[in-house]
């Protein structure tokens, strides 16, 4: 609907009136656009459960007549699943890996947009440290696991320190660039407003940067499963790397998939909870340019 | 002057380590309450100078004085409405338009009270919850201008205010800054590129050349107050102003 039409009415024609009409209209937008969502979301979900639907298939297809010592297939898989639910052996493994990659990745958000703040706000902190910051996170991070585990020694610490290293980066990285990206011309209200220091950074710079640093803890979850796994893999081995390690060596291919599958479910359920509170949070970020 | 509320005095702006020169020289004063419009070409430094009368940025070189001081920051008294509307993404109307009073460190109710005034005052009742890109250009330019009055300023720059909105939310816009003006008196310096604009509008005119930018002349605009735009617009005066200023501003146009 055309809103501008609507708001030269009540410039013409007064105020209440129009202005009522005008809110049942968007009312009507509000209600029409909603249900033209329900239905994309409805079209997307259908896409989503053919698609399923066939690659699940096509592997029980295929899987099933591959010899089970390398390969699976759902059925299987489902039916160590149940087994591995029902007697807590996944949960027992899997809530050691959680506590290290919630442990690390709250470590990482709290220093890593405390930093990228500290580098946006101060330059000779910004010049002093950004070239240590590429560095290390051109580094692949899977190089520095062996020093941790000289510092730290293989547990718990040591296993957070991983997971920290993996989503400490990209969390710094998206902090400054979002603090760096705040549009100029707002900062310039801000001031014109005679904003102090403190108001321009709560009213202006860091709702500008939220939705970098979302984006920035997004990119951290998917590298924060990645190091948890490798932390569980390359120190002690405990947790949902230990369940892998031990089906695998065992030739248990349908039990070993269990905890992998559970890996993606888990990385699809956390980036999607971070894209729910990001739209509960900075709504503006997303509906934009929606009508 | 004794009664100059803004005086620029001989003020430059040069950017850029000197290659580009925003205006040079600039000598003008704008008096207590009127409406002083800036009509220029693209590149003639308005903008500049604006920012300048803001304390947004300081001239080069020579002052500019408001009540006799001379400006080197943003100042109390002193709103913009800028022609980007500058509002906040995050903030809901009624938010944005208590934007300078919280920061000016209001007290609760009145910040809630004065925003709740203003935002009547510009025809956007019941719209206190709505976020900005829920407005259309013209709703959200009213909140722009909504949120520069509420802080009560003595001074409102307005930078090209209506450059981004269609032709007749437009004159709309100028019907109602006309009425404004006579509710609440205030010294406004009105940067424009369009002539009928300036004409309507203000007190006076000044027109600007480009590179460097300059005044080329101050004109005054008699057309009485309280003002009805067509009946300016149709008053034979207007036709030979407009075409005045047009043969002075057409040696500078870009085609």
């Amino acid at each position: 609907m055309s809103i501008s039409k609507t708001d030269q009415r009540i410039a013409a024609a007064g105020v209440t009136s129009a202005d009522q009409e005008l809110m049942r209209e968007q009312e009507a937008a509000r209600i029409r656009a909603g249900a033209l969502q329900r239905r994309a979301a409805v079209g997307r979900l259908a896409i989503r459960l053919v698609s399923l639907l066939i690659v699940l298939g096509g592997w029980e297809y295929f899987g099933r007549q591959t010899n089970p010592i390398l390969f699976t297939y759902p059925t299987a898989v489902a039916q160590a699943a149940v087994k591995m639910i029902a007697s807590g052996e996944l949960w027992k493994y899997l809530s050691q890996s959680l506590i290290v990659l919630f442990a690390g990745l709250g470590l990482a958000s709290v220093f890593g947009i405390a930093l990228g703040l500290a580098m946006a706000r101060f330059r000779v902190i910004d010049i002093a440290l950004d070239t240590y910051i590429t560095a290390l996170y051109s580094i692949p991070s899977v190089a520095l696991v062996p020093v941790l585990v000289l510092w730290f020694g293989f547990e718990i610490t040591a296993k957070t320190a991983v997971v920290f290293l993996f989503t400490f980066f990209p969390i710094v990285i998206n902090t400054y660039q979002g603090v760096k990206n705040v549009d100029e011309r707002l900062l310039e209200v801000g001031r014109a407003f005679r904003c102090g220091e403190r108001d321009l950074w709560i009213h202006i710079v860091l709702p500008a940067a939220l939705p970098f640093i979302v984006a920035g803890l997004r990119l951290a979850i998917g590298r924060g499963l990645i190091g948890m796994v490798l932390a569980d893999l390359y120190t002690a081995i405990t947790g949902i790397g230990y369940l892998i390690a031990r089906y695998a060596s065992t030739y248990r291919t349908d039990a070993m998939f269990v905890p992998i599958v559970t890996l993606g479910i888990l990385g699809i359920t956390l980036t999607s909870l971070l894209r729910f509170v990001e739209r509960r949070i900075a709504p503006w970020a997303h509906q934009a340019g929606r009508e | 002057m004794a009664d100059a509320k803004i005086l620029i005095d001989r003020a430059s702006k040069l950017f850029l380590e000197g290659t580009v020169v925003a205006f040079r020289n600039i000598e003008l004063s704008v008096r207590t309450n009127e409406i002083l419009c800036i009509v220029g070409p693209s590149g003639c430094g308005k903008t500049t100078l604006l920012r300048c009368i803001g304390g947004l940025v300081a001239p080069t070189s020579g002052r500019v004085l408001i009540d006799g001081a001379t400006v080197e920051r943003p100042r109390a008294g002193v709103a913009i409405v800028f022609q980007h509307f500058g509002l906040l993404p995050w903030k809901t109307v009624a938010a944005n338009v208590a934007f300078g009073l919280k920061v000016g460190g209001a007290p609760r109710g009145e910040t809630a009270e004065r925003a709740e005034h203003y935002i009547k005052l510009v025809g956007l009742g019941g719209f206190e919850n709505h976020y900005p890109y829920q407005l259309s250009g013209g709703m959200q330019q009213r909140v722009g201008l909504a949120r520069a009055l509420a802080t009560n300023p003595e001074i409102l720059l307005m930078d090209e205010p209506f450059a981004s909105v269609d032709a007749q939310t437009r004159e709309v816009l100028q019907e109602e800054l006309l009425g404004l003006h006579e509710r609440e008196r205030k010294t406004m310096v009105f940067i424009t590129h369009s002539i009928d604009e300036a004409l309507v509008l203000g007190d006076r005119v000044a027109v600007m050349s480009a590179h460097p930018g300059r005044v080329k002349e101050v004109l005054p605009v008699e057309f009485s107050r309280p003002r009805d735009a067509s009946a300016v617009r149709a008053d034979a005066r207007y036709a030979e102003l407009r075409n005045h200023i047009w043969s002075e501003l057409r040696p500078t146009a870009v085609v």
